[in-house]
């Protein structure tokens, strides 16, 4: 028996949400009374990290294979490395790379698989109960997973990650593969800045902006909170902001801490992809705006004179604590 | 090139939500069903443009009961060749991917196309399933796919960025916002689709593994807090004590 928790990395650095897979992990192992087993495919430098929360053991192959990411190459490695440590449970994290994971292995391995998991499941016996948004967080689907193995793939920001003492053992393995059939040519990322997905604090500005030449008060408010900067929809489409920007039911999904939507109604098609951030502040001029039933705190009137405002607020802040 | 699109139904992300007073069961009655919009808007559409480019056949299917057959007469107004419905009410992802791999295995198609997601569960699983149950590469996300021979050239939407990758046909690829431009069903789309092929095949037997237990309501969002929008340091000192988020 174990619990196996696969581990993602961009050239070999983790990012939050592997620490966050590896305290999820570590918690239901400790619930099973088994062991916490991480896996890191590719080369890494930081492989003892993963202890420091809760990991028992890591375990790495560093071929340089795992340098393009082909799902059929991965999820016979990550199968195999399954079998091998009798892994009953696999946890991923829910992103691009990790649900393409999750379907292809419960396949393979005949497990049932449940994605976007926001909490820790309910286990009695051989059964466990996972939870997840629905419905543009309209509802909340509790899921019975059945079978020997089971798979989950967290949503980011669902638990904090949590510092344990160290006492993992770091082993590295070999793996056979086959050749991949997907040649990675090239990889962009924005850097510097934390994708949306995995951002904790996240402004977000929308139509009520005017016109993209308006942005630098948004861009200076964020950079005052550290976060990262997202649009609503129409925005994107009209190229003010860049398409990764675009959150909401045809855009990324995010769960941070705390959403600023600025200048933006709250159309559903937009909440359905930040209602579940766990504060939200609304700016918008017009107090029947919809997005105010939405929202924790609401402010109502000009963005271009708030925002300001609201940076210089975020800098005495800053600078008195 | 042997295209196949799969396409799912989705309440409208307008309808309204309610579950059985046990909670076990969500109440469809009175819901407006559509198209799911990755596989309408995106899967479908870059399956039709290929077709238009490289020549071919467009076959949409659907894992669904009867009533499904209005969302499969769209996709055929809207220029996909002929529809297969696989008789059976879907109960879990794995259950549809089995099913559409079923029906796939014995014909040969060159592309399978699904949406990214399901707009009601979000599980972004099946693709990846029916890759793995007919062993062939799977490429999610994709946002711009240009053929060129049996070579696709694909951009992905990945955390924060795009990743650009090679792969020959046979696969499977979901498609996301960027694929492909949405195309509005035309008069004589309409009146074309009715004839037709739509053809139904009976599900094969499937043990699932995972299914919903039950529902719950999300928890009730207490009303909002208006704040002085002359007193911005209020609103900071807010979100520092009260909600802990700064
Ligand atoms: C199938 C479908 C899918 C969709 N998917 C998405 C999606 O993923 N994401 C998404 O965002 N949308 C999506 N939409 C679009 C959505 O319905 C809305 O049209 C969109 O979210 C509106 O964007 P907005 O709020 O920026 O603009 P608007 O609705 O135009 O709102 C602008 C807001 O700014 C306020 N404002 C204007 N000037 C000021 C000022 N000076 N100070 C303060 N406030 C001001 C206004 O009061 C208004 O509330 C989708 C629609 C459909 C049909
Ligand atoms: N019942 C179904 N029949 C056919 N295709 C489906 C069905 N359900 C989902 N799909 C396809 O699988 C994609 C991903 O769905 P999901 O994994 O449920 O989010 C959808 O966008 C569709 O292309």
């Amino acid at each position: 028996m174990s619990v196996l928790v696969y581990i993602e990395h961009s050239k070999g650095h983790f990012k939050k949400t592997a620490f966050e897979a590896v305290t999820y992990a570590s918690k239901i192992a400790q619930q099973m009374g088994t062991e916490c087993i991480a896996l890191v495919l590719g080369a890494s430098d930081h492989l003892s990290d993963l202890g420091n929360y809760g990991a028992n053991k890591i375990l790495n192959c560093s071929a340089s294979i795992f340098s393009n990411f082909d799902s059929q190459v991965y999820s016979n490695s990550i199968a195999k490395v399954a079998n091998d440590n009798g892994a009953n449970l696999i946890i991923l994290a829910n992103s691009s790379n990790g649900k393409t994971l999750a379907g292809r292995l419960s396949v393979k391995l005949k497990a049932g698989s449940i994605s976007g998991a926001n909490k820790l499941p309910t286990i009695s016996g051989n059964s466990m109960i996972v939870s997840k948004s629905v419905f543009s967080g309209k509802g909340v689907a509790n899921y019975e997973i059945k079978s020997a193995i089971k798979i989950i793939s967290l949503m980011g920001n669902s638990i904090k990650p949590e510092q344990v003492a160290n006492n993992a053992t770091v082993e590295s393995i070999v793996i056979p593969t086959a050749t991949p059939k997907i040649t990675v040519k090239s990889v962009k990322t924005e850097e510097g800045t934390v994708p949306l997905p995995e951002a904790e604090l996240v402004v977000s500005a929308g139509r009520g902006m005017k016109g993209p030449e308006n942005w630098g008060i948004i861009e200076d408010l964020a950079s005052a909170m550290g976060a990262t900067t997202a649009c609503s929809r129409p925005v994107a489409d009209a190229h003010w902001r860049p398409h990764h920007e675009h959150v909401g039911q045809t855009g990324v999904a995010i769960r941070p801490n705390l959403y600023i939507a600025i200048g933006i109604s709250g159309a559903i098609q937009h909440l359905a992809g930040v209602n579940n951030s766990k504060t939200i502040v609304v700016i918008n001029k017009d107090p029947e705006a919809p997005f105010f039933k939405a929202a924790d705190y609401g402010v109502c009137g000009d963005l271009f004179e708030i925002v300001p405002r609201l940076t210089q607020a975020i800098k005495d802040f800053k600078q008195s604590h | 090139m042997n295209f196949l699109v799969c396409i799912s139904k989705t309440p409208d992300t307008t309808a309204k939500i309610s579950f059985s007073s046990d909670l076990k069961t969500f109440n469809s009655a009175g819901v407006q069903y559509i198209l799911n919009p990755y596989d309408e808007w995106y899967a479908l559409v870059k399956a039709i443009e290929l077709k238009e480019q490289l020549g071919g056949n467009v076959t949409i299917c659907n894992v669904g009961p009867l009533d499904n057959e209005q969302i499969i007469r769209k996709g055929l107004a809207i220029g996909a060749d002929d529809a297969v419905r696989i008789d059976c009410e879907p109960l879990s992802s794995m259950q549809v991917a089995f099913q559409i791999a079923q029906y796939a295995k014995s014909k040969s198609f060159d592309m399978i196309l699904l949406g990214k997601e399901t707009i009601d569960y979000n599980g972004s699983e099946v693709g990846a399933m029916l890759a793995e149950y007919l062993d062939l590469p799977f490429v999610s996300y994709g946002s711009k796919l240009d053929m060129n021979g049996n070579v696709a050239t694909i951009e992905r939407d990945i955390e924060g960025g795009t990743e650009v990758l090679e792969v020959a046909t046979p696969f499977v690829v979901s498609a996301a916002k960027g694929m492909a431009e949405q195309r509005i069903p035309n008069m004589r789309g309409i009146m074309m689709a009715k004839s037709k092929a739509l053809e139904v095949v009976a599900p094969a037997p499937f043990e699932d593994l995972a299914v919903v237990d039950h529902y719950d309501l999300p928890k009730e969002k207490s009303s909002v807090k208006m704040i002085d929008p002359e007193n911005m340091q209020e609103l900071v000192r807010l979100l520092h004590e009260e909600a802990k988020a700064i």
